[in-house]
């Protein structure tokens, strides 16, 4: 009985330890996240659930690939790969160690003669200054050897760096270092998203499941803004933000200018760019009108489709006004209004007036100069709020991954050992990985050594 | 003298190299091998100048920023990386023959640029708008170009295995065999190419985490360019797991290395033309 649950514990364990378990995690992992990558995320789109079949969206919903990343399948993946890594580190490491701490000294007959890289040396001296000489030279020229006499021969051994062999162990710390930075990130911390219209402040933002989150300080927003490169493209999306305490503005945070990749943190809740619109329709339109004949500027505040009539019986009035013309108007930017201006006793004329392209509005050629001045619309800037106190843990082993695949990939755990002799000594030399280049160094080397006078 | 020219003349250039390596494997002519390595490092020298030139006619226009930013001056970097990376191995390890392997690569993403594509400089839009753009960019790109440097080496095994396996000794296929390096040494180069892309890629992931955590607030969402990027990964720490299982080496280690190129490739075109997400070059998206 004892022997058998021994074995099934065993078996187990062989099991997690095994590396055929890593290919087959590797591969189902990078199998299954193909999914979450064709079919949507999250809240699904209208049109999506219109078109697929019931029972496939049935099935797929309870499958959990609609939240594949996060469903109990995709997690439980990532679990046993964890098992995976530290069952095969607990394994592996003890011997490791004990390859670095305890080193193999002597060099058996059998091992010597399966060395690639090996080259022998006669001396007619007396074996005790051999072993001396050839220390002190291979302290020299490689690293201080451990000395060991075994059956009338001297064994010499050095090495270098061979904590390198620990470089792939740092690699595998370094993934759970990163998994449990995503967990404290998703315990403690929150990501949200909070829209102010400007000149109005708020003191919470929506989280991820549309609860209210109170911030516990206040965000104004002053204003937000739009530039546009010549070509139409957008150029900055600017919101200047300012942070209040019991009302009042917090020194160094009263106007912050916030862009794309410029965000704004305070008390550790960071302020991300990410969206704007429109946020009122906002009634009052602003025009202006300048007579050429004597370079008078009238201005009014009219209304959408309400009719104004000026002094000398023109009358004219706002058929649509945009706080944005870019997508109607290729190459032009900024707010504009579409103008019907009827001359008295004439047939109406239909024109679009810009804010920001004053000679545009004066190349009508007409007496009146129209110009739009903007509308009493506010626009909100939409921004993105996040915490997240487990970030730093996951840069750690972020860095702590580059450092154990640089140090498992580019560094080598290099042996050398001497064996002295009566009469003659071998060099012998090993390296964990790139023996190529470990050749040179010991061809290097073993010329210098063939070439000693003891 | 403009950026364009030199592109033109650089996609000409790989393109005789291509050929001399061609006639190489035909002929066996050793000189042939030469021109074709020559060609190639003079492609990647005038390709350097013409990057350097682009960049600078980038602030003469007032738009000033570095030439990764659309899909051309990807496509144009992805090349530039490519014969980078071949000229490294191949001044490292010495065994010609993976050039006409290799360059093909190079030339195919050139020509695609050169003929298929708006080559004007565009101002960047706020998304892009960073210094991490740059360590970004290169990393990924210096990763996905050993990998192609890995895919043509695996292709090479695959090829060699598949003659030597069905008709042993024919002279005809073992004369052109003859001109491949030996299959250990091919795994072997194989696994080194994929040694410096390994931990590139690593970069690149972590550069773009860190971007899109100072960008947006979260070092991970999931987008299917984060994805794609990730199953590259875990694709090629399968490969590097691999070659120290029984069972796993040789063959289908390089069918590994053939995928993890395939599924590299999805990742850096496939995910902007099939799928949507926040890599879609050059839009307006914040």
């Amino acid at each position: 009985m004892a022997t058998t649950e021994r074995s099934f514990v065993s078996k187990v364990w062989d099991f997690f330890c095994s590396l055929k378990l890593t290919l087959f995690l590797l591969i189902s992992l990078a199998l299954t996240s193909i999914i979450g990558t064709i079919l949507p995320q999250g809240t699904l789109p209208p049109q999506y659930v219109a078109e697929i079949s019931h029972t496939k969206l049935l099935i797929y919903t309870k499958l959990g690939f609609f939240d594949m990343y996060h469903s109990w399948w995709f997690i439980a993946l990532l679990y046993i790969f964890s098992l995976n890594l530290i069952s095969c580190s607990i394994k592996r490491l003890p011997h490791v160690f004990k390859f670095i701490s305890d080193p193999a000294l002597i060099l058996g007959e059998g091992q010597r003669s399966s060395f690639p890289l090996k080259k022998e040396l006669s001396f007619s001296g007396p074996i005790e200054k051999g072993k001396e000489r050839l220390a002190e030279f291979l302290g020299k020229e490689f690293a201080t050897p451990v000395i060991t006499e075994h059956d009338g021969e001297f064994h010499l051994f050095s090495q270098k760096t061979a904590w390198c062999r620990l470089g792939v162990y740092v690699v595998h710390f370094s993934i759970l270092v990163i998994f449990v930075g995503a967990i404290i990130g998703s315990l403690t911390g929150y990501k949200g998203f909070v829209a102010i219209v400007e000149g109005t402040s708020v003191n919470s933002f929506e989280g991820r499941n549309g609860q209210q989150i109170p911030l516990g300080f206040d965000v104004l927003c002053e204003k937000f803004n739009v530039e546009f490169y010549p070509n139409g493209a957008p150029k900055e999306y600017k919101s200047i933000l300012t942070v209040l305490e019991n009302g009042k503005p917090v020194p160094g945070y009263s106007h912050v200018k916030v862009i794309v990749n410029e965000p704004m943190t305070y008390k550790g809740i960071t302020f991300y760019q990410s969206s704007y619109g429109q946020a009122t329709e906002g009634g009052d339109h602003y025009i202006t009108v300048t007579s050429r004949k004597d370079g008078k500027t009238e201005k009014f505040t009219v209304h959408e489709g309400v009719p104004v009539t000026l002094k000398d019986g023109t009358t004219f009035k706002l058929l649509e006004a945009t706080q944005d013309v870019s997508p109607f108007a290729p190459g032009y930017s900024g707010p504009a209004a579409r103008i019907e201006v009827t001359r008295k006793g004439a047939a109406p004329q239909v024109f679009i007036a810009y804010k920001d392209y004053p000679d545009v509005n004066a190349q009508r050629g007409d007496n009146l100069i129209f110009k739009y001045e903007g509308s009493s619309a506010k626009q909100y800037t939409g921004l993105q709020v996040a915490k997240d106190p487990g970030v730093w843990v996951v840069w750690l082993g972020c860095t702590l991954m580059i450092l154990g695949l640089c140090i498992a990939f580019f560094m080598s755990h290099k042996r050398v050992w001497v064996v002295v002799s009566k009469g003659h000594a071998w060099i012998y030399g090993n390296a964990s990985k790139n023996q190529a280049a470990f050749q040179m160094q010991f061809e290097d080397i073993s010329e210098k050594f063939q070439h000693l006078k003891i | 003298m403009t950026s364009s020219m030199l592109f033109n003349v650089t996609t000409f250039t790989y393109l005789l190299s291509m050929i001399a390596f061609f006639a190489f494997l035909a002929s066996k002519n050793k000189s042939l091998g030469l021109a074709g390595s020559v060609l190639a490092y003079a492609g990647l020298i005038v390709q350097t100048a013409a990057i350097g030139l682009r960049w600078k006619e980038s602030y003469d226009m007032g738009v000033g920023h570095a030439p990764m930013s659309n899909l051309y001056e990807s496509i144009v970097f992805f090349s530039w990386t490519i014969v980078l990376i071949f000229t490294y191995i191949d001044i490292r390890y010495k065994y010609r023959i993976i050039g006409a392997f290799v360059i093909p690569f190079a030339l195919l993403g050139m020509a695609w640029a050169q003929l298929g594509m708006s080559t004007g400089i565009e101002p960047l839009v706020p998304a892009l708008q960073s210094n991490w753009l740059l360590y970004h960019v290169i990393t990924c790109f210096l990763g996905y170009a050993a990998f192609a440097v890995a895919c043509g080496i695996s292709i090479m095994y695959l090829i060699k295995t598949a003659v030597e396996g069905s008709n042993n000794n024919s002279p005809a296929a073992g004369g052109l065999m003859s001109m491949f390096p030996p299959l250990k040494v091919l795994d072997d180069l194989n696994y080194r190419a994929i040694m410096i892309g390994f931990p590139l890629l690593t970069l690149g992931i972590i550069t773009g985490a860190a971007w899109a955590n100072y960008a947006w607030g979260t070092y991970w969402s999931w987008d299917p360019k984060e994805t794609w990027s990730l199953i590259v990964w875990f694709v090629y720490a399968a490969f590097l797991h691999a070659r120290i299982t029984k069972g796993w080496v040789g063959k289908r280690a390089a069918w590994l290395s053939v995928i993890g190129f395939a599924a590299t490739i999805f990742c850096y075109l496939g995910v902007n033309l099939f799928l949507s997400g926040l890599h879609s070059y050059g839009s307006s998206k914040m």
